[in-house]
């Protein structure tokens, strides 16, 4: 299931990441690393758990700040950015959690109310309203508007994640481990899903993943984080096309074993 | 930074040796409550506030606490009252049992005991709260679409604690002292209109305004310490059981030590 995405415009950089290094204490995750990511790419980031995934995107969305280097994204550099700017910025950026991060006081309605009455305070009932039944309608859960958070299956609260994000039309998506968790057909449903936010939301994003058939069937191109560094980038059969023993394990796995 | 400083000189002086580690760690905690601490004065004065959010922890935090504190007012009340009575007995003074019940509730009871049920039931909710939600990245999630999570999650709730405990404490007198009058009532004959007479003699402004005070005081002790606890718990669901429990721990050994402070502070006066 090979992928080709036509719009990918290989000229516009909207994330760059420019010789990051971050340390928490004595445990250095990232090691002068340098990423891209082109205008309409879905680019997969693959790496063991704690080699710093997570706190890449961190990074990118300004939730941390990188000891050195700077982090560039659709033209602004996050590091540096004031609240306010961060905070305009951030509307472009749409963040889907490892486990949906949903606000479990809440019921769906108002998850996907919050962004869009915390940062547009001047829209109407009927906008509002109409807004998120079409996100909604978009990951096809139409009908669990009124349900709580703790109602719903995994796969769900996942959908709902990243509807609450696409409400504001972000220009990058940052996905956290999307299929983690899930069995495989909900895991189809979400890598299409992620797939068609690419097409129709014409979204630039970042998948971070150890799911290889996710990697495969959403990645553009996929880079893998090794010892706090990317060491190989390429198509799917680039990255494998190695002997590294730190890298073969994770073909085997998914593939042969 | 002058704190971090202070804590690089600190490291230095404590890389070796076991004492100078706890010392340390116990420096960087005071730290991060003084940072917590700056923040939330920062995020208290400026613009925009979170009204509804307010109004709605008020709610949580004020109303749903009313069955509980009722209850335990109107027994602390009577029951103190109860056992009073027999010492007061011993010299035929049990006339005096109103002012007796009065000065001890607004002085004492009321505000302790307003402050040990809410660290209870409100401190344990606002650190179980607050730490599942940063365990499973709601408070990232709120910070990347464009809430301040300071704002919104943690100066409302001690906004919410530091009013609404004082309402509760003048709720608690008033429940308690109605307790002690059915104590009385169930042996003398006395009309509620001169139980409360009596107990109106018996209580100064001073006293009222020391009760707010403490009830004060409590409540924004109780709201930053469970903000504090759940806000910073670690990760993992183990998490949210310990800050739950710290919480709770905490507010209470602080409205203690408070107590004594307030206790010590007011008898210059
Ligand atoms: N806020 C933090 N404070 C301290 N250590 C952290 C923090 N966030 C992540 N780490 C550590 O950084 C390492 C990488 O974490 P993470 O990026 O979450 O890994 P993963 O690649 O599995 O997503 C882990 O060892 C983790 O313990
Ligand atoms: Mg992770």
């Amino acid at each position: 299931m090979e992928k080709t995405t036509q719009n990918i415009n290989y000229e516009d950089v909207v994330i760059h990441v420019d010789k990051v290094s971050k340390s928490f204490g004595d445990l250095h995750v990232l090691r002068d690393v340098d990423l891209q990511l082109y205008n309409g790419e879905n680019l997969v980031v693959l790496g063991r758990s704690g080699t710093g995934k997570s706190v890449l995107i961190k990074l990118i969305s300004g939730l941390l700040k990188p000891d050195q280097g700077n982090i560039n994204v659709l033209g602004e550099v996050v590091n540096i950015l004031d609240e306010r700017d961060l905070r305009g910025l951030r509307q472009r950026i749409g963040f889907s959690f490892q486990n949906s991060a949903l606000y479990d006081s809440m019921t769906v309605r108002e998850n996907l109310e919050f962004p869009l009455v915390r940062n547009k305070r001047n829209l109407t009932r009927t906008e509002i309203d109409k807004e998120v039944e079409e996100v909604l309608e978009g990951v096809g859960l139409s009908q669990a508007i009124n349900q709580m958070p703790s109602e719903l299956s995994g796969g769900q609260r996942k959908r709902i994640g990243i509807a609450r994000t696409l409400i504001l039309r972000p220009d990058i998506m940052l996905y956290d481990e999307p299929t983690a968790g899930l069995d495989p057909i909900t895991c189809l449903d979400i890598n299409s899903l992620i797939n068609e936010v690419q097409e129709r939301y014409r979204t630039s994003s970042i998948i971070i993943t150890h799911d290889l058939a996710c990697a495969k069937m959403v990645g553009d191109r996929m880079v893998m984080l090794l010892d706090g560094k990317f060491e190989r980038q390429g198509t799917f059969e680039q990255i494998f096309d190695t002997e590294d023993e730190r890298v073969q394990p994770f073909y085997d796995y998914n593939f042969i074993v | 930074m002058p704190n971090l400083r202070v804590i690089n000189l600190v490291k230095i002086l404590a890389s070796e040796n076991l004492m100078g580690r706890k010392i340390e760690s116990l420096l960087i905690e005071f730290a991060r409550i003084h940072r917590f601490f700056v923040r939330f004065l920062r995020e208290l004065v400026t613009p925009p506030f979170e009204f509804k959010e307010i109004i709605r922890q008020c709610y949580e935090i004020g109303w749903k606490s009313f069955p509980l504190i009722s209850l335990t007012g109107f027994i602390v009340g009577f029951v103190f009252t109860k056992q009073s009575r027999p010492s007061l007995e011993e010299f035929g003074a049990t006339s005096w049992l109103p002012s007796l019940i009065s000065i001890a509730i607004v002085r004492a009871l009321a505000p302790l005991v307003t402050a040990l049920i809410a660290s209870g039931k409100v401190g344990s909710q606002i650190g179980a709260e607050l730490s599942s939600m940063n365990v499973t990245e709601q408070i990232d999630a709120m910070e990347v679409s464009g809430t301040n999570p300071t704002k919104f999650l943690i100066v409302s709730r001690i906004i919410a604690t530091t009013t609404m405990i004082p309402v509760l404490c003048f709720y608690v007198a008033g429940i308690g002292l109605l307790g002690g009058y059915l104590s009385i009532a169930a042996k003398d004959d006395m009309s509620l209109l001169s139980f409360f007479n009596q107990v109106f003699e018996s209580i100064a402004v001073k006293d009222i305004f020391a009760m707010v005070l403490r009830a004060i005081v409590f409540g924004f002790t109780i709201g930053f310490a469970s903000c504090y606890v759940g806000y910073y718990s670690s990760k993992g669901t183990e998490g949210v059981g310990k800050a739950a429990n710290a919480a709770v721990v905490s507010s209470m050994f602080l409205v203690f030590i408070e107590e004594l402070l307030i206790v010590q502070i007011l008898s210059f006066f």
